[in-house]
């Protein structure tokens, strides 16, 4: 249950509701515990029903390059010394 | 309202991107290399139900050297549940004109001599809830019913608690009331620390008790036990990640509290989630965890004004808080305190699965005993010899 699942903010309703999407399904959280504004488009985690916080799309993409560096060293032949 | 589509980042990207297999045999290749200069093996404990489930899912323990051992911890709130709560919201449930409402997988954990689940089956009213925001519906659609809410959860659930009391309170309802056993994970941590029998030697911090209540949770742990601790997303690349950064603090020998979960968390944690709850709620002199036994301050209580809603004082009558064991044959709580595999248990697979589990480690996807049964090749035969599992 401490599951919780990245989503995309569509639409964002009165009373602090709005509704996500998590990989083609489409459901209403609500913003309750957001600390920062929400915008449309916005990366948010959801628990039980509640976003949680953003995610920080930055800092996402640079740990996905990171990885990709990584495979491409290991991909490459060893260097020699 | 701005529309913005123009994103860098595609969400399948937060998906894929951290479940890449690629990226994962590039840490397991770097985990490896690293890991010939350990002097000897390095326990790791999970304290979140949610990696052990990833650790599992993803076969990780084939991708690493034998020198790293998991350690499961006691970090599933369903796992933890002493069976005299889980009697009182029997109890509670079985109270007249009551509708009893919990999260997941808690309608399905033994108490003392039945479930919630059966109690249902009986007739009476309990309702596994999606999001605890739907306990505020429920009790205006009954208002000749007292509408119960089994609160379980670490610092992730809590104040999503918070919000629904609150919005009772505002709203002025008076047949909804809370069973509150929020727990936090920092004072159980400690008292596995603390145990002679601990075999731990670094922690991979939970993702989204994280989220709310800031990786500073944790620096405490840091400072008294020199514990190396690397606060973790939940995703497969996220844990290889996280098991990398602690090989490279132990071998510098410079325990610290690092996060690899920075796309999500940091170091304050989400403040008006923690706002929220200290409104409402305060420490519990003491909390029995299952298999670990009494541990102070490490649960939530509602606060003194808020009383009224508080149905362990409403219906105190109605509630017994004798201490209870578990089953003969469970040993959970060794699997919880990290001296015990699931394996180690006589009726893992043979008396004790998914569908009808003995103990609480069985009945959660979170669970150490559940994600090795439904991940490990465990063969269901008496007598044959351990597959797939360590
Ligand atoms: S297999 Fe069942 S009985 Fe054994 S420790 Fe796990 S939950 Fe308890």
């Amino acid at each position: 249950m401490c599951l919780s699942v990245p989503s995309k903010v569509v639409e964002i309703q009165a009373g602090e509701m709005a509704t996500v999407e998590t990989m083609g399904v489409r459901r209403q959280v609500s913003l309750a515990l957001m600390p920062e504004t929400v915008e449309l488009g916005d990366y948010v985690l959801i628990h039980v029903g509640f976003a949680m916080n953003k995610i920080d799309e930055a800092d996402a993409l640079q740990s996905l390059a990171l990885y990709q560096e990584m495979i491409a060293l290991m991909d490459a032949p060893h260097a020699s010394n | 309202m701005r529309q913005t589509e123009d994103h860098a980042l595609a969400l399948q990207q937060l998906y894929e991107g951290f479940r890449d297999p690629k990226t994962l045999q590039a840490l397991a290749e770097q985990i490896t290399e690293r890991a010939q200069y350990l002097s000897r093996p390095l326990r790791i404990m999970e304290a979140c139900g949610g990696h052990t489930h990833t650790v599992m899912k993803y076969g990780l323990k084939s991708l690493l050297p034998e020198l790293i051992e998991f350690i499961h911890g006691p970090g599933c709130p369903v796992c933890i549940m002493p069976k005299e709560r889980i009697d009182q919201a029997i109890a509670l449930a079985q109270m007249e004109n009551t509708i009893l409402l919990t999260l997941g997988d808690m309608i399905r954990v033994p108490g003392s001599k039945t479930s919630l689940a059966k109690v249902s089956a009986q007739g009476h009213d309990v309702r596994a809830l999606y999001t605890p925001m739907d306990a505020i519906q429920i009790a205006q659609q009954h208002p000749d019913k007292q509408v119960v809410f089994f609160a379980i959860g670490f610092e992730t659930t809590t104040p999503m608690t918070a919000v629904v009391l609150q919005q009772a309170q505002q709203l002025g309802l008076t047949n909804l009331f809370f069973h509150i056993n929020h727990v936090l994970v920092p004072p159980a941590v400690s008292a596995l620390l603390e145990d002679d029998d601990c075999r731990i030697e670094a922690l991979i911090g939970p993702s989204h008790v994280s989220v709310i209540a800031g990786a500073k949770i944790y620096q405490p742990l840091v400072d008294s036990y020199g514990l190396p601790i690397v606060v973790s997303g939940f995703e497969p690349v996220d844990v290889m990640q996280s098991l990398l950064m602690i090989v490279e603090q132990v071998l510098a020998n410079q325990p610290r509290l690092q996060i690899q979960y920075s796309r999500a968390v940091n170091w304050e944690g989400n403040v008006k989630a923690q706002q929220l709850m200290e409104q409402f709620l305060q420490p519990r002199a003491t909390f029995r965890w299952r298999g670990l036994g009494d541990i102070p301050f490490s649960a939530l209580q509602l606060r003194p004004e808020f009383a009224q809603w508080d149905a362990e004082q409403v219906f105190a009558h109605h509630l017994s808080n004798e201490a209870l064991d578990d089953h003969k044959m469970c040993i959970c709580g060794d699997i919880l305190r990290g001296i015990a595999q699931p394996k180690d248990c006589a009726v893992f697979g043979r008396g004790c699965d998914p569908q009808r589990p003995l103990g609480s480690c069985m009945v959660s996807s979170e669970g150490a005993c559940h994600a090795y049964y439904r991940y490990a090749n465990v063969p269901k035969i008496p007598g044959r010899s351990q597959g797939a599992v360590k």
